[in-house]
């Protein structure tokens, strides 16, 4: 049976071109640095919101070889335990975000405990699943607000004295995140952990066969990435000031996977371009009469039959062909 | 009133009947997923969308061409069955030789694509499909009020199921379907035009789905957000029982509908999470699902 993996052939780390890479990182963080004067701010920080959320998403499917269907559990929870945290609490943000991590630390070792007992198509339905049911629980459980969800959250001080309320500072502690939690997945993915990982997404049963407990490590994988999603909700809820059940739906789920599919599964950029195109996408079409799940389901099967690979993926398939000859 | 356990009789009886339909759609959608799965081996995300696409069908037809209910009951799965073998043919079998993930992110924004549209036209509210007169009004039991149509949907939907359980256990174009499972290139070499298996296993997958739509019309109402209202539950059922055998998809369907109905009676505010919380059970105990083989 001839089975294409999901993963795109292992493109080694360019030899002989570290300057040229530094460079393109300077340039990338020279223009992340730059963009609030040119674009409306709060837009940016969406972007870099779905961004860090994608990302965290792609190092379970694109590293690991893990289709979650529940992401949004660990985005929207961690929104709703931040605002919780901010509003009842009175936590200052940086503890707020802490908190919320901590949340999605907890539902995604309770999923993902539950899930890796499974494997590949079952994985999906029993994350989503979960998911969902998480789904109604913060429709019922009193501290989310119901149907209104948690409103008027304050950005408050960040460290007691950088006010968040102002659009520039909230931009550069977003960007900060973003950065980290980018930083975080890269040190993951070119670990020896990282490396265990791969094994398992190419090959489950030869890793088992040497010795390695695949469901540590894939349970591991599976909170770092609920985690890291949970970052980006966290952070969400502080920009937008609010935690509401649109995070948590299934819909929301599926939006991870459309941006880290259109952007390149299994590359480190992939997800960062697919966030900012979805993003985009449904800014232009919030003002037009256009519904967005026609064009979004449409896009979607656009992407698996024509270019699976993604943007990023090609481009660097390209690259790679480009090379040999 | 008669009580038991502090429950009366009636309101359990009337919650163990809606738990009862319930259970039928989910039996009636999971044995659907379960057929296409064991050939296909993709997990048809689309499922939802096309029963809401079955009940749509139902619902246009009565509306424009003044197609009543019997009629529609075959013509709409027959519609949704063609489209699906259009889908199979034209884009699906694309996808067979890749990762079956694939196939599931496809079907998946199928999915969107379908609910997308109807939204678009219809908005989340439901449109009224009418009781066919013919099976109006109930029957008094003495213990209980039956609803004639409900009636109706528990014997229609069990007898589609032992009808597919007919088929592919115990015809020669079912024991064509299970060879080809097994192995489809030597089937392949033995003459049999596998492709066409395919795209009639998918088509009759789909069909199943609109006939389980129609035949929900007259109960819910015709909304584009039904599919996928049901299609994560049927989800949780298929975990439950393993896609392993058809009579397991069948079984757990009505099971869990029973649980849910049960529920709703000894506690409410758990019901649209009790099949959640036994597909968590069922994982922790047997996480082969309870007629799962593989592990």
């Amino acid at each position: 049976m001839t089975e294409t993996s999901l993963s795109q052939p292992f493109v080694g780390p360019a030899a002989g071109r570290a300057p040229l890479r530094l460079l393109a990182v300077c340039i990338g963080f020279a223009a992340l640095v730059a963009a609030p004067m040119f674009f409306y701010p709060i837009f940016v920080m969406k972007i870099l919101c779905f961004a860090l959320f994608a990302s965290a998403f792609n190092l379970l499917l694109g590293y690991t070889g893990l289709l979650s269907f529940g992401h949004a559990a660990f985005f929207g929870g961690a929104a709703y335990v931040t605002a919780h945290a901010v509003k009842v609490w009175g936590f200052p943000p940086e503890l707020a975000v802490l908190a919320g991590v901590l949340g999605a630390i907890v539902i995604g070792a309770v999923i993902g405990f539950l899930a890796i007992r499974r494997q590949g198509i079952y994985f999906a339905m029993i994350t989503l699943a979960l998911s969902q049911m998480f789904y109604f629980f913060c429709l019922q459980a009193p501290f989310t607000g119901g149907e209104d969800g948690i409103q008027g959250v304050q950005r408050g001080k960040l460290l007691g004295f950088i006010d968040l309320g102002q659009t520039m500072n909230m931009y550069y502690f977003v960007l900060g995140i973003f950065l980290l939690g980018i930083f975080a997945i890269w040190r993951i993915v070119n670990s020896p952990f990282g490396a265990i990982l791969k094994s398992i997404r190419e090959n489950e049963t030869r890793a088992i066969s040497l010795g390695l407990s695949v469901n540590a490590y894939k349970l591991s994988a599976f909170v770092m990435s609920a985690a890291i999603a949970g970052l980006a909700g966290s952070t969400k809820a502080l920009i937008f000031q609010f935690a509401t059940l649109t995070d948590v739906t299934w819909q929301m789920s599926g939006e991870v996977i459309l941006m880290t599919l259109m952007g390149g599964i299994g590359t480190l950029l992939g997800p960062v371009v697919g966030a900012g195109l979805v993003v985009t996408l449904q800014n232009v079409l919030a003002t037009s009469e256009f519904p967005v799940t026609v064009i979004t389901g449409a896009t979607f099967m656009l992407c698996v039959l024509t270019f699976r690979r993604g943007i990023v993926g090609e481009i660097e398939a390209a690259i790679v062909r480009w090379k040999r000859r | 009133m008669t009580m038991i356990f502090g429950i009366p009789v009636q309101a359990l009886l009337g919650q163990l009947l809606v738990g009862l339909i319930n259970g039928s759609f989910y039996a009636a959608l999971s044995l659907g997923l379960a057929v296409i799965f064991g050939l296909l081996r993709i997990i048809n995300f689309a499922h939802g969308a096309l029963y809401m696409l079955g009940a749509f069908v139902g619902y246009l037809l009565l509306a424009f061409a003044g197609i009543g209910y019997w009629p529609a009951l075959i013509v709409a799965p027959l519609i949704v069955g063609l489209f699906g073998a259009v889908l199979e043919r034209t884009m699906l079998s694309r996808l067979y030789k890749l990762d079956h993930l694939y196939s599931l992110l496809f079907t998946f924004g199928l999915a969107l694509f379908i609910e997308g549209t109807f939204r678009y036209f219809y908005g989340s509210s439901g449109q009224p499909y009418a009781v066919p007169p013919s099976l109006a009004g109930g029957t008094n039991l003495g213990f209980m009020f039956l609803p004639n149509y409900r009636a109706w949907v528990v014997v229609a939907s069990f007898a589609v199921c032992i009808g597919t359980w007919f088929l592919i256990e115990r015809t020669k174009l079912g024991s064509y379907l299970r060879a080809a499972t097994e192995n489809p290139t030597l089937v392949q070499a033995f003459g049999v035009n596998v492709p066409l298996l395919l795209t009639f296993t998918y088509a009759f997958g789909c069909a199943l789905a609109g006939f389980t739509g129609i035949l929900a019309a007259p109960i819910y109402q015709v909304s584009p957000v039904m599919g996928s209202n049901i299609i994560i539950i049927v989800f949780a059922v298929v975990v439950v029982g393993g896609m392993g055998s058809i009579f397991g998809a069948i079984a757990t369907g009505y099971l869990l509908g029973l649980a849910e109905g049960l529920t709703k009676v000894i506690y409410p505010e758990a019901s649209n999470i009790v099949v959640f919380v036994i597909m968590a059970v069922v994982l922790l105990v047997r996480p082969a699902g309870l007629f799962g083989k593989e592990a």
